[in-house]
């Protein structure tokens, strides 16, 4: 165990960086380009603290506790150079967070707002950018990126695609993919672990724009419906409809990631095209009801009241039991429902029609 | 999977075979690209180059269904260097004289002959899973969807017990499940010879405890998979069908027969979140809520069971299909109250108590996240590795197998073969994403994949459309010209209705496992001129 003291408080910890101790220990120090899916990288020099004896302030993200250090992470030297780094990102950062729609969300717009910076004493250049909506799914707002190379590493490290890097050298220096293509030309997967870690409103879901400010809407964890790796992630809902997915860290099967479907496949959900209603093929419907019923937007089929539906299901498969015996019932239970849906429905193949015919698309 | 999913970067290696992992399993082949990063060999076996083919330590290009001649010609060399696990093999598994046997006859050469792949890979991709360990195998529909798909399973689990990757973290045979409850649909008895559990319906004693849960008499007789079911309605023996959540007028084989079949039954009920086109032959249509609609679990690909939050109501009169599935069998049964659950989660409290693996296993526990089963016991933490020290039948049991050719080899007539997979940006019958905009902009239609050698000779160019024909059926697909796929085989998926591949397909079954064979279809490919 080391022994260090930080802002005046003993502290014993195994190891780790000044970041990892002071966080465990429940001491806030601000960054930006830190996230705790990704390696440290030292980038964004928020994370200033003040080591006793070093020179220079050093970034806790980076740096490693020694036995007996003493660090102080609020003191006047350390807000002044955050509030100097803060200053010098807000000098070429858009000040449109009415309409951002990282507002609310966004680790800058919280830093600004923390460290009271209204105005910034630097001038100079800006960075003028149009807005990248060549891609489906991810919006890129490059005004809005502040370097962190939070993106880049995400590609590298969690998705190993590499389909962005950091281009250009100097003020010129901008996240993009080789020669700034789209991103459908480039070997990108549109997973979206960049806009998972972007700190701003730089990298964005395209489709949920508009759709709801983080404090209007109300995350719900579920799992996803796709493949068998049986990811988490959270359901963004505002107003009774799901406007995003988001990622959830803490889940120990995909650690936060996603890939297309998961992240950007939900918007079947509200299809115009989703059954709503049951529906009885029209002569079916004659012969139990005696009239001709509501059309449907489907030929050949009319709207059914549920009772109706129901009791002609159970009249076909009790009539094909009593005629041709249990086994002239198959049933296909599935494999995009639950556990408990599936069990119910091979209880009610085996108790109530008398039959194993019950299978699903296991194989297929 | 007999591991976790946290597992595979562990290992040293990973043999890939069949699983064209980075688009079908992409969380778990972005995990196989990390660990290769940091160090681990990486041996592909697929007849296409797939994307982790090319950060491979191996590329084996092997002939669609020769499967089991690359994995028995691996275990030759493996047992020819003296390079396995002889103190596993004495002590954990029986059979391996008659294993030894039977792979004897698979030198490199002779399997170099069968696969199309070089001796020498076979040899260099023997040596390195031999080599590095632990080493995990990782296999999906590449190697079931053949009517040698059991087999090549009990080949490639002799490879895995040989070098001793059973029961270790970063080993272990991991077939990666391709839909999201599969498993579970599975574990909960959503197949025609077993109870859930797997819990064999012919054997009397677990019957009789099943017929006293479920206080009646119960059949002893195994059922119907869906092809046979299939056949059984082309034949009129199978009168009426309730289908929930599938699409069988688009994923199943030989397309033609199955809409006859369809077509035939006296009765049909489809219950789905969309009119899809098998709805189109129903009787009754029952609008079915999605999954963020609804309380439950799904079981992943590692056993993990983990709730399934609902988030919203369904659109209109839509129901959760565990109230629709009750209010059905409640009709049909005599004592209408036992089918009466207020909850998802009463119904899973029912099931845990008749199915062993889930015993342990409440909505309340998952509550603090999933659970891999076997889960004995409400105190039990869940497993994460199987046959840890044990198999579960005592000793692992070598199954000597011999190399089968697919049903349907090409020939003068039908001279390429046909593969089918997916792809990463769409979902099996597209019904979900072919309703997301972006998707379909990223991957808006099929394309067959086909190589300049057999391409060239037919006039083919990038992007013009070509007939594909098999003995069944016939489709018309745009052609991608690639060198990423083997010469004699073209590559499709069944994402696209509107080029239904499964036309073409056989429905030649796997004589136990009953899995069509997908994988290998003798096709003709011939230019439409526009």
């Amino acid at each position: 165990m080391t022994t260090l003291t930080i802002n005046g408080k003993t502290i014993e910890a195994p190891g780790g960086t000044i970041l990892e101790v002071s966080q465990a220990n429940g001491i806030r120090i601000p960054t930006l380009c830190n996230h705790p899916a990704l390696a440290p990288k030292g980038a964004c020099r928020l994370c200033l603290v003040e080591v006793k004896g070093s020179r220079v302030l050093q970034p806790a993200c980076t740096f490693p506790i020694s036995e007996g250090m003493e660090v102080q992470t609020e003191s006047p030297k350390v807000r002044a150079a955050r509030k100097f780094v803060l200053e010098l990102l807000l000098s070429d950062h858009p000040k449109d967070c009415m309409t951002c729609e990282m507002c609310g969300n966004c680790e800058l717009q919280d830093l600004i707002y923390e460290y009271g910076v209204k105005e910034t004493p630097f001038v100079g250049d800006h960075h003028e950018y149009p807005l990248d909506d060549r891609d489906p799914f991810i919006l890129r707002d490059m005004e809005k990126c502040i370097h962190c190379r939070r993106c880049i590493r995400a590609c590298d490290e969690i998705q190993a695609v590499n389909a962005i890097t950091m281009i250009n050298r100097g003020f010129r220096s901008k996240v993009a993919t080789s020669f700034d293509t789209r991103l459908q030309d480039s070997n990108c997967v549109f997973c979206g672990q960049c806009i998972s870690v972007c700190p701003t409103g730089a990298l964005t879901e395209k489709d949920s724009h508009g759709q709801g400010r983080v404090w209007q809407t109300t995350k719900v964890t579920t799992t996803c419906p796709y493949c068998g790796v049986g990811c988490n992630f959270d359901l963004n809902i505002r107003d009774g409809k799901v406007v995003k997915v988001t990622s959830n860290w803490n889940n120990p099967v995909n650690k936060g990631a996603l890939c297309v479907k998961g992240r950007f496949g939900w918007q079947f959900l509200h299809s115009p095209d989703r059954l709503t209603i049951p529906l009885m093929k029209s002569s079916l419907w004659k012969e139990h009801k005696g009239t001709e019923g509501a059309p449907s937007r489907y030929e050949g089929f009319v709207e059914a009241d549920w009772e109706t539906a129901l009791d002609a299901v159970a009249k076909g498969l009790l009539t094909a039991k009593s005629e041709d015996g249990p086994d002239a019932v198959g049933i296909l239970a599935s494999a995009k429902c639950t556990n408990e849906e599936n069990y119910l429905i091979q209880k009610l193949a085996r108790r109530e029609i008398g039959t194993n015919n019950i299978d699903h698309c296991a194989r297929l | 999977m007999t591991n976790s999913i946290e597992d595979l970067a562990k290992a040293k290696a990973f043999l890939i075979i069949g699983s064209n992992t980075t688009e079908q399993h992409p969380i778990i082949g972005a995990g196989v690209k990390r660990a290769v990063r940091r160090g681990a060999k990486l041996i592909v076996a697929d007849p296409r180059r797939i994307e982790l083919a090319r950060m491979s330590s191996l590329h084996l290009m092997q002939r669609p269904g020769s499967d089991i001649a690359l994995l028995n010609g691996l275990c030759h060399v493996i047992i020819r260097e003296g390079l396995y696990d002889k103190a596993f093999v004495a002590d954990r598994t029986e059979g391996f004289e008659e294993m030894k046997a039977v792979v004897d006859k698979y030198t490199p050469a002779y399997v170099a002959e069968i696969t199309g792949i070089p001796a020498e890979d076979i040899q260099a991709a023997a040596r390195c899973y031999a080599t590095s360990k632990p080493a995990a195998i990782l296999y999906s529909m590449g190697i079931t969807q053949h009517a040698c798909g059991h087999a090549t399973v009990m080949a490639i689990a002799n490879l895995a017990m040989l070098c001793g990757n059973l029961g270790v973290e970063g080993g272990g045979v991991n077939p990666l499940r391709g839909q999201n409850n599969v498993q579970g649909a599975c574990d909960m008895g959503g197949l025609p010879d077993v109870f859930p559990g797997y819990q064999k319906v012919a054997d009397p004693i677990l019957r009789a405890k099943m017929e006293t849960a479920w206080g009646t008499p119960l059949s002893d007789k195994p059922g119907l998979t869906v092809v046979e079911m299939m056949n059984a309605a082309h034949t009129g023996k199978l009168k009426a069908m309730y289908i929930m959540g599938e699409n069988p007028l688009v994923t199943d084989p030989d397309l033609n027969h199955v809409e006859e079949a369809l077509k035939r039954l006296d009765f049909l009920v489809i219950q789905d979140i969309f009119f899809t086109e098998t709805a189109a032959l129903a009787d009754v249509i029952l609008p079915a809520a999605a999954f963020a609609e609804k309380d439950g679990t799904f079981s992943n690909t590692e056993r993990r069971v983990q709730l399934v939050r609902k988030a919203v109501e369904p659109p209109g009169e839509a129901k959760p299909d565990w109230q629709i599935i009750s209010a059905i069998a409640g009709r049909l049964a005599g004592d209408k109250g036992s089918w009466e659950y207020d909850s998802s989660a009463a119904i899973m409290a029912e099931a845990a108590a008749i199915t062993p693996q889930y015993a342990g296993i409440s909505h309340k526990r998952l509550e603090n996240g999933g659970i891999q089963w076997p889960c004995p016991s409400a105190d039990h933490p869940g497993t994460k590795i199987l046959h840890l020290g044990k198999f579960s039948r005592g000793l692992g049991k070598f199954m000597a197998v011999e190399s089968i050719p697919p049903a349907e080899l090409p020939d003068a007539e039908y001279p390429l073969t046909l593969t089918t997979g997916r792809r990463l940006q769409h979902y099996h019958s597209g019904s979900m994403t072919h309703r997301v905009a972006g998707l379909n902009t990223l991957l808006p239609e099929e394309r067959m994949e086909i190589h300049p050698a057999d391409a060239e000779p037919l006039g083919l160019a990038d992007g013009d459309m070509a007939l594909i024909a098999s003995r069944r059926g016939q489709v018309t697909a745009r052609v991608q010209r690639t060198d990423r796929i083997k010469p004699g085989v073209v590559f499709m998926t069944f994402h696209f209705p509107e080029t239904a591949v499964n036309l073409l397909t056989i429905a030649m079954l796997d004589p136990v496992a009953k899995i069509p064979e997908y994988k290998a279809t003798a096709v003709r490919v011939t230019r439409v001129r526009s």
